[in-house]
């Protein structure tokens, strides 16, 4: 009895829920979001500046929290509840989503050629054939540093790796700053600002992971241990106790002026610009020689795609084709430094910091953190064991090679390549 | 008719109905989700499916040295945790409460109370003030072993794979201190004047008194504390996961069963939980904890005597 009544209370409101948003001829579009932070974004920019492009169509953003998201969403969308576009968060969550047939093969949609295809992997089938986001944002690796402190010690940016040791020594031999400023005891600064950040320009990129991919390469390659032999070179110039370092002291470290150099992501643009209080520079991983191809670690880490089961999908696909338009770059990376549009068309950035770190990409290759696709699947975790072993290589408990075959056994027990 | 219908000895309902909450309450929310814990650690997820696979979970844990250098190093580190409390907190906490027991302490309530305080405070808090007072960047223990010249003593520890458990474990021994110090404090007020008195007429004062009289009077509190410390030990995960995060670093010096069992279960950052293994170290957990009570419950408490006053 209860039952039906709350069953009939439920269709009531749906109904009624409906028939409220209907009132219009217009067709209203949901989005499922994990972004709350960007809400107001979404409200009063990106949707605005859609909406008077596309008269007829109405986008409501809803974000529900980031713990919650992937749960809630399997939820909705099993019940067929979702919202017609869906943010899709990178490689294996939402390659699952497409598997089960919830979202939509997007292969197709026009302005998805605006796309490299390193952009599209994270939301590709395994095969590469089928696409089933739309890219939006990337975070791109490099090193931040205190250009105050490299005026004062006459150090000029450096471009090759001799030069980034040069520099390094000098500012350590000076002591006013640290060299450095990274810990390890979160494990992960080690991991991602370490060896992803200096890794690709060792492994050529897409090259190296995809060749790792296909089992052509190992991690136990030379490729693969360099990094992590220049890793293991940066202890002396990390600040005293860095074993005990976490990553909010490092950022700390720095923005207090204490530290010359940090191993960054472009995330960080937004939080150091509110707290440095000097001016600040970036320069890409320094390569071998002057003149080598540089490659950069420009790491997808949002996208959005459409839900097979919704109502709209015609204007859900319009939504999406002016996702992936250069307008939509051109809005959301200002409004949110530091996450960079996917898009190959050029956007004008207002930000200086984070115009330097877009302009990479004109000079040097994009790729993805090697970790993730496919690789990152299994357990042992590749990503997990790559973050405490790149810690031990700088503190010095492992060397670069045993850590590299850890690694590497960890990954043949449960990854075999396909033939 | 009546006396005839009426059986010789009715049933006693009233004792059910009086022991059926305790009993609905503990099945429903101990024994089902521990049974239901054990069941899980006997299935694996097959092509989205549950299927019954018998041991083979505990077969991966102990054959498959991806999960059994874990496992090993887990259990290693939760003994070496416990052992650390057992060597350093209960001795402590039996000194404290021999000492707040004595007459002629003053502000021994002021004692008590600020002995006791880290003991009810969130592990969150604990976990995170050592760190600050542990930082080698802005800590206050460098500066202070600087004040006295020792500054070459500090290392920052809790980054170090050889000191970061052992400073864990002193870390958790300065919060639950109090704990055998209450114990031991009730257990010591609770020994009858005439009893002393009598010592003291045999001439047994001050520290043989506490050894001859009072110590073998407050064993069985002591074999209380004991198990009490071995359980929690077993079971601890807060301090570690709030200092050193999940994957219990630096290289895994840290991990303990908590941490492993976490890690297993729910997953963490790109490697994905699964519950079924994770429920069979949760098991083995049990076991472990179940074993060393059973070995507490049948060969030392039985040997212990009991004195009536």
């Amino acid at each position: 009895m209860t039952t039906k009544l709350l069953t009939a209370l439920l269709l009531g409101t749906s109904i009624l829920g409906t028939a409220g948003a209907a009132y219009a001829d217009d067709v209203t579009l949901n989005i499922e979001s994990w972004r709350g932070d960007d809400l107001a974004i979404w409200k009063d920019k990106l949707i605005p500046a859609f909406e008077a492009k596309n008269p007829g169509i109405k986008v409501v953003f809803a974000p529900s929290a980031p713990t919650e998201y992937d749960a809630a969403l399997g939820a909705k969308l099993a019940a067929g509840s979702a919202g017609d576009l869906i943010t899709c968060r990178p490689f294996d969550k939402s390659l699952e989503l497409y598997k089960k047939g919830n979202l939509a093969d997007l292969s197709a949609l026009p302005g998805m050629e605006n796309f490299s295809p390193v952009a599209k992997a994270a939301w590709q089938t395994d095969d590469g054939k089928a696409s089933f986001c739309v890219p939006m944002a990337s975070v791109i690796h490099g090193f931040i540093y205190n250009k105050d402190a490299f005026d004062k010690l006459g150090i000029k940016v450096p471009e090759t790796r001799d030069e980034f040791f040069a520099a390094l020594d000098k500012i350590k031999a000076d002591g006013t700053y640290i060299p450095m400023a990274m810990g390890t005891k979160d494990l992960w600064e080690a991991a991602t600002m370490g060896y992803q950040n200096i890794g690709p320009n060792y492994w050529k990129g897409e090259d190296g992971r995809t060749a790792l991919i296909k089992g052509e390469q190992k991690l136990t390659d030379k490729d693969w241990v360099a990094p992590y032999e220049e890793l293991a070179k940066w202890k002396p110039y990390l600040g005293d106790g860095f074993e005990a370092q976490t990553y909010p002291d490092s950022q700390n470290l720095f923005t207090l002026g204490r530290a010359a150099i940090y191993p960054a992501g472009s995330w960080e643009i937004a939080l150091f610009n509110t707290q440095a209080q000097f001016k600040m520079g970036a320069f890409p991983p320094p390569v071998e020689k002057a003149g080598d191809t540089c490659y950069i670690s420009d790491h997808t880490d949002i996208g959005i795609g459409l839900n097979a089961a919704s109502k709209n999908a015609d204007a859900a696909k319009t939504f999406l084709t002016w996702v992936a338009s250069p307008d939509f770059a051109t809005i959301y990376a200002n409004a949110l430094p530091g996450f960079f549009s996917l898009n190959s068309a050029p956007v004008k950035m207002e930000d200086p910091l984070a115009q330097e770190f877009v302009s990479w990409r004109d000079k040097c290759k994009s790729t993805i953190r090697s970790t993730y696709q496919i690789l990152g699947r299994g357990t042992p975790n590749l990503e997990n064991e790559t973050w405490v072993e790149s810690a031990n290589v700088i503190n010095g408990t492992d060397t670069p090679e045993a850590a590299a075959k850890k690694l590497q056994d960890g990954l043949d027990s449960w990854y075999k390549p396909a033939k | 008719m009546a006396a005839q219908t009426r059986p010789k000895r009715p049933f006693r309902w009233h004792i059910g109905i009086f022991l059926a909450p305790a009993v609905l309450v503990y099945t429903a929310i101990m024994i089902l989700p521990l049974a239901g814990t054990l069941q899980l650690s006997l299935f694996r997820n097959i092509e989205q499916s549950q299927v019954f696979v018998g041991l083979e979970n505990f077969r991966t844990l102990f054959g498959n040295p991806n999960w059994s250098v874990g496992f090993w190093n887990a259990l290693r580190n939760n003994v070496w945790f416990f052992i650390i409390h057992m060597l350093v907190q209960n001795p402590i906490g039996v000194l404290l409460a021999a000492l707040l027991s004595s007459p002629r302490l003053r502000f021994s309530a002021f004692y008590r109370t600020a002995i006791f305080v880290p003991t009810i405070l969130s592990f969150v808090i604990v976990g995170f003030a050592w760190k600050l007072i542990l930082s080698p960047l802005w800590g206050v223990a460098p500066h202070m072993l600087d004040l006295v010249g020792l500054k070459s003593l500090f290392t920052p520890w809790l980054g170090k794979e050889e000191y970061a458990l052992t400073a864990l474990s002193l870390i958790s021994v300065w919060q639950f201190v109090g704990i055998p110090m209450m114990l031991i404090y009730a257990a010591l007020l609770s020994i009858p004047d005439e009893v002393l008195e009598a010592a003291e007429c045999d001439g047994i004062t001050g520290m043989s008194q506490f050894w001859k009289i009072k110590l073998p009077l407050i064993l069985p509190s002591i074999g209380i504390i004991s198990i009490l410390t071995f359980v929690g030990n077993f079971n601890a995960f807060d301090l570690i996961y709030t200092a050193q995060g999940a994957l219990a670093g630096p290289n895994y010096s840290t991990d303990i069963l908590g941490t492993f069992l976490y890690r297993a279960f729910f997953g963490f950052q790109l490697q994905i939980g699964d519950p079924n293994m994770g429920a069979a170290i949760a098991t083995m957990m049990f076991l472990i904890i179940l074993g060393g009570v059973c070995v507490y419950l049948f060969l030392v408490q039985t040997r212990l005597r009991r004195y009536q006053f």
